[in-house]
Order: structure tokens, then sequence, then C-alpha cells
């Protein structure tokens, strides 16, 4: 069946304005200025141009929205918690490479 | 279909108030939300506490849902009454805050499909033309995928409501072009292969999660490999050369004599290729292995230097 399948070329280095990226994340541009202004959104912006994002600042809205409508958190809340997160991801990454290296056989 | 106990999902008495109910949902939220709990099955939690909550909180469904008695158990086959919600009057809406996949055949047996679930929380207006959703997915890819890139057949899951108006899976197979470099947590997109546009809309696209799954040889930070590279005592005390392998084949490399045990060395771009960025590193991290003194040679050896080496490693503790 493998011939059947089709065959797609992913999008590796994209970038979102403000309204893509609001559209992509179902809500309004007011909310993702807030993740901005939290510092949890890190848009570049090219000198006359408008905002870009980019796909890890989606990644990061989409986690910020859900924990915000899940626990009923602000986004500053949210914004704590992401970097939580990433701390104890780091962390628990590092204690991983570091166990593998040394009781490895 | 299964019976399913709310009040024991939330972990509340039947009586509990909706303060309680609030708090013990809040609680386990925090808990099982699939962006804060590395469960595996902290997104099947999640999902049957919200289903859980969304009766439970709503004075009228959870008036409804008791009116179902008390004598049914958790996972019984269970058939709603043919009258079971006479008299209890729905105001309707107000289903469903998260966007996510839908609720069990339980839940809407009883309240019907929640409406507006799409992902995005795009409402699916009538005939409005209106783009299709995006999707999202995760694939775990391996280390050696990542690093040549790779051609890979993936099955996804794709919900979709079928006739009836239940949200099913529809398995989807198709071919993605992995590029070389992919790293941990990098999302690739497929533009236009999300869900169908409403009335004339475009695709929606197809988002991809990366994962790299664990190597039985490399570690990888980042775009850094690491690698456990065993050695004599020998090749430690003397420098020698001894061969590594890396992801894009074996290596000399050279130990100067002296190493130690944990002495990370350096293969400079030896690590996973970035795009516009230079490639990562991969690090030997040297690990001095003792021969078993499993021979009467081996142990006239061990014996030789211990009354001729005068090496104390526990100096340092006053031993």
């Amino acid at each position: 069946m493998v011939g059947s399948e089709q065959s797609y070329q992913p999008d590796i280095e994209y970038r979102f304005t403000l309204a893509e990226i609001s559209r992509c994340c179902g809500v309004t541009d007011e909310e993702i200025l807030l993740l901005v202004a939290e510092g949890v959104l890190n848009p570049c912006e090219p000198t006359g141009h408008e905002w870009q994002f980019d796909s890890g600042d989606l990644s990061r809205a989409m986690s910020a929205l859900r924990l915000e409508r899940d626990l009923g958190i602000n986004p500053a809340g949210a914004a704590l918690a992401i970097e939580l997160l990433d701390e104890i991801q780091r962390l628990r990454d590092r204690v991983h490479l570091l166990e593998a290296l040394v009781f490895q056989r | 279909m299964d019976y399913k106990d709310y009040y024991a999902v939330m972990g509340v008495a039947r009586d509990a108030t909706q303060d309680d109910i609030k708090r013990a949902y809040r609680k386990l939220a925090r808990k099982f939300h699939p962006d804060v709990s590395k469960a595996a099955d902290a997104e099947v939690r999640f999902k049957e506490l919200g289903e859980a909550y969304e009766v439970l909180k709503d004075a009228e469904k959870r008036a409804a849902y008791d009116q179902l008695g008390r004598d049914w158990r958790a996972g019984q086959e269970f058939r709603p009454p043919p009258d079971w919600d006479a008299g209890v009057e729905y105001s309707g809406g107000g289903f469903n805050e998260r966007g996510q996949a839908g609720y069990s055949d339980f839940f809407e047996s009883l309240f019907g499909r929640a409406g507006g679930f799409q992902a995005g929380g795009f409402a699916r207006a009538g005939q409005v033309r209106a783009r299709g959703e995006d999707h999202h997915s995760k694939i775990d890819v391996s280390l050696e995928d990542a690093f040549n890139g790779a051609t890979l057949s993936l099955q996804l899951r794709v919900p979709e409501y079928d006739a009836q108006g239940h949200l099913r899976e529809r398995p989807r197979r198709l071919q993605v072009k992995i590029p070389r470099g992919v790293t941990s947590g990098k999302r690739i997109r497929l533009t236009g292969q999300g869900g169908a546009g409403h009335s004339g809309g475009p695709a929606g696209d197809l988002y991809l999660e990366v994962w790299l799954r664990p190597h039985p040889v490399y570690q990888v930070e980042g775009k850094d490999v690491f690698v456990n590279l065993p050695i004599t005592p020998w090749e430690a005390a003397l420098g020698g050369k001894v061969q590594v392998p890396t992801l894009g084949g074996r290596v000399d490399l050279n130990i100067s004599a002296g190493a130690r045990s944990g002495q990370r060395l350096r293969l400079k771009g030896r690590g996973l290729p970035v795009a516009g960025e230079p490639p990562g590193d991969q690090f030997a991290v040297l690990q001095i292995m003792t021969p078993p003194a499993d021979s009467p040679e081996a142990k006239a050896l061990y014996e030789k230097m211990a009354s001729e080496m005068s090496f104390n490693p526990r100096a340092h503790l006053g031993g």
C-alpha cells in the first residue's frame, strides 16, 4: 500500500503574523498580546515589518491558553507555570542524561 | 456502553456541594493537566475529569445524572432508560470550554453531542465559507532519521464527525519527509493537510510535533549528542587512540595520558545538524572499566600493582 500513499514535504522554518497565530490558537489578538506582555511569546520585529512568531511561540501559546482555560488562571499565572514547567523539563532531561552516562552498564 | 461514575472520577461524595466539586476539579485538573503531568495516562484522566466536571458542576445535568440512581457501578454495561430525562429541562449551550476531543458515548447518550468542539474553537456556522481546522499530532522519530533525514510512513488518527454526529477517529496513512536535523519539540507543518475547509474555504494545516525516540547508545540534549565511552585503565593512564561511534560513522579519538572517569571529550560538529546554525557537538564521556581478576595471571598483575604502586584514592578522605 506504500505506493498509494502521498508523500509530503513539511515546512520547517515558518513564521506567523499576529493574526495568523491568533487564528491558529482560536483566540483573539488581545489574548495573544497578553501573552507577549507576560513574555511567554517573543515575536521578532524586523524593522518596518509586523511581528513574526515562530513555531516555538505557537507551542507555548497553545500550552498557555490551555492552562488558562482549564485551570482558571490568568496570563501571568500561565507564564509562571510555563517557565516552571520548562525548568522542570530541563532538569528532568539533565537527570536522565547524567543517569544514563553514570549508571550505564 | 459503560456506566461512568462521575463522583468517583472526581473523588467526591454524592452529596458534595458545588464548592467541593469545583475545588476537587481544580486540584485534579492541576495534577492531570496534559501540559503539566508527564504520566502516560494524563490525557485520558484529564478528559474523564473534564467530562465528570461538565456534568457535576451544572445543576441541571447533575440532577439528571443523579436521577439514574446510585446502584450503577463504574464500567457496568449501561443503557439509558427510554424516558430517562423526562422532566429535566436543559438551558442548552454552555457545554465545553476545552475545545479538545469529544466526550464518552455514555455522556453523549445522556446529554447529546456537545457542539462547537473544533480545535481552535471555530464554530461550524451553516453555509459560511470557513477555513478548515488545524490538526496537531505528535510523531516519534529515531535519532538516526533525525540525523540523516528520512521519509517516514505515518499512521495518524484523525478525529472526525460521522453521519450520526459522533466524534470518531479515522486512521490516515501518509508519508512525510522528515528533514535532516529536526530536534525534540520541533513542530513541522504540512500546509493544507488539516481539516477540510467548509463551503469552499481552504483546508487547515497539519502540525506534527517531533519527539526523538530514546536511543540505546546515544543521549541527546538539544543538538548535542552524548555517548558513554568505556576505556581500559591503561588507555586512561598511558593515553591512546580509540574509536568512537558517532551518528555520522566511527571516528578516531585521542585520549591523552592521565584521563579520568567522567571526563568529557568533545567531537566538534558531530552532533545533530540544525538548519541555519552550527551543528551540535558530540561528547564522549569516559568511563574507566576495571578488568576482572578472573585468571591467575590477571590476579598476579593486580597483586603486583598493589605492591608496587603507592596509590591511595582515599587520601583526601584522610584514610
